[in-house]
């Protein structure tokens, strides 16, 4: 049952992406490529390239597109509600309960101790982006391509989703 | 009805413009629901988002859900999430699936290629900040230590990150506190 499959996928890094949705890109990834081979690092990145240039909250993107790519429109609402529904519920039934417990030093060090697993997974698949661009376009148009919207980005503010469009620009010209 | 229309826009606007992902929603989600339509007040949204912090997955949602909940019940609730995550999920949909009609092409193939480096440096500056983070809760050299281990954990013992990551859980909520941990207030603004 490919339902089951994608409910699966999505419900992980929902019920363990401590640190809000971006926290849950590289366990979406973990899933969906090497788990599952739904798609191909250089897929992945394209799809989280259009999310990250388009508004709302990426893990939700990321679901609905990757769900209806793989189980077409149920696939995408599975998909979706397992992001979404996990940690919605346990908010409005545990809600009364964790008020009690929001202030206590365990309850607050959760997202804490999981921090350094989320840099460690999103460090990876920088790296896998790195390596898959350095195969495809060689490591000179690599590092100018880091190094420019590194620049863009970070230094002169520039909102990333314009950085992307010029990304498209230059690669559709140019690569 | 009234106030399922007042939801669903003020979830619509806050997902249509908030872009930069869920955390960069949630000023916008402040703005519609106390400023706006006044469904509760600053102290009280402060509370639901320290709660939802407590808890995984994306904030952009459970604040939506958990809010339209309280305004309205459980259509409140179905009416917020959805009017927050449709609109940009169907412009996903609707995008890629053109990209891939044309996928063939040499030139749309250069433009795929060129944005795989740019979000990886996205990808390489938001593990800066998760370290980042880390670092101001545990220090720079227990941060250190914690992700050579994970680093090993993950990618040379091949462990499934939900197992690492419920480890981490469990110990997070039984190992004992130290006063110098009581004391700090880490975890709170992700």
């Amino acid at each position: 049952m490919i339902y089951i499959d994608i409910f699966v996928a999505f419900f992980i890094p929902g019920i363990l992406g401590y640190g809000g949705g971006p926290a849950s890109i590289p366990l979406i990834e973990n899933e969906v490529v090497l788990r599952y081979g739904w798609m191909s690092v250089q897929e992945f990145s394209e799809i989280l390239a259009l999310g990250n240039s388009l508004p709302g909250p990426i893990a939700t993107k990321m679901a609905g597109y990757i769900g209806y790519e793989v189980g077409g429109v149920i696939g995408s609402i599975v998909g979706v509600f397992a992001t979404v529904a996990p940690s919605l519920i346990l908010l409005i039934f545990l809600g009364g309960l964790l008020l009690k417990y929001k202030d206590s030093p365990k309850v607050k060090r959760l997202t804490l101790f999981v921090q350094p697993v989320i840099a460690i997974l999103l460090g990876v698949m920088a790296w896998r982006f790195f390596s898959e661009s350095y195969i495809g376009i060689g490591i000179w148009q690599t590092v100018l391509l880091v190094g420019v919207s590194f620049l863009l980005i970070e230094r002169f503010k520039i909102h990333p989703a314009f950085v992307i469009a010029g990304a498209l620009i230059y690669g559709g010209f140019l690569l | 009805m009234k106030t399922h229309w007042n939801l669903f826009i003020a979830f619509f606007r806050v997902g249509i413009l908030g872009f930069g992902g869920g955390p960069a929603s949630i000023p916008l989600i402040q703005k519609e629901v106390v400023d706006h339509y006044k469904w509760m007040d600053n102290e009280e949204f402060g509370d639901i988002l320290a709660l939802a912090n407590t808890l995984p997955g994306p904030i952009a949602t459970k604040l939506p859900g958990y809010i339209g909940y309280r305004v309205a019940r459980t259509l409140g609730m179905i009416n917020a999430v959805l009017a927050t995550i449709v609109p940009t999920i169907l412009l996903m949909i609707v995008l890629l699936t053109t990209l891939s009609q044309v996928k063939e092409f040499d030139w749309v193939q250069g433009m795929t290629a060129a944005v795989v480096p740019v979000v990886g440096m996205m990808m390489a500056v938001l593990t800066w900040q998760f370290a980042q983070k880390a670092a101001i809760g545990l220090g720079w050299v227990k941060t250190c230590i914690f992700l050579a281990i994970f680093f090993i954990t993950l990618q040379i013992l091949q462990v499934h990150p939900g197992i690492l990551i419920a480890v981490l859980l469990i110990l997070a909520l039984s190992l004992p506190v130290h006063k110098k941990q009581k004391k700090n207030k880490e975890g709170e603004d992700v």
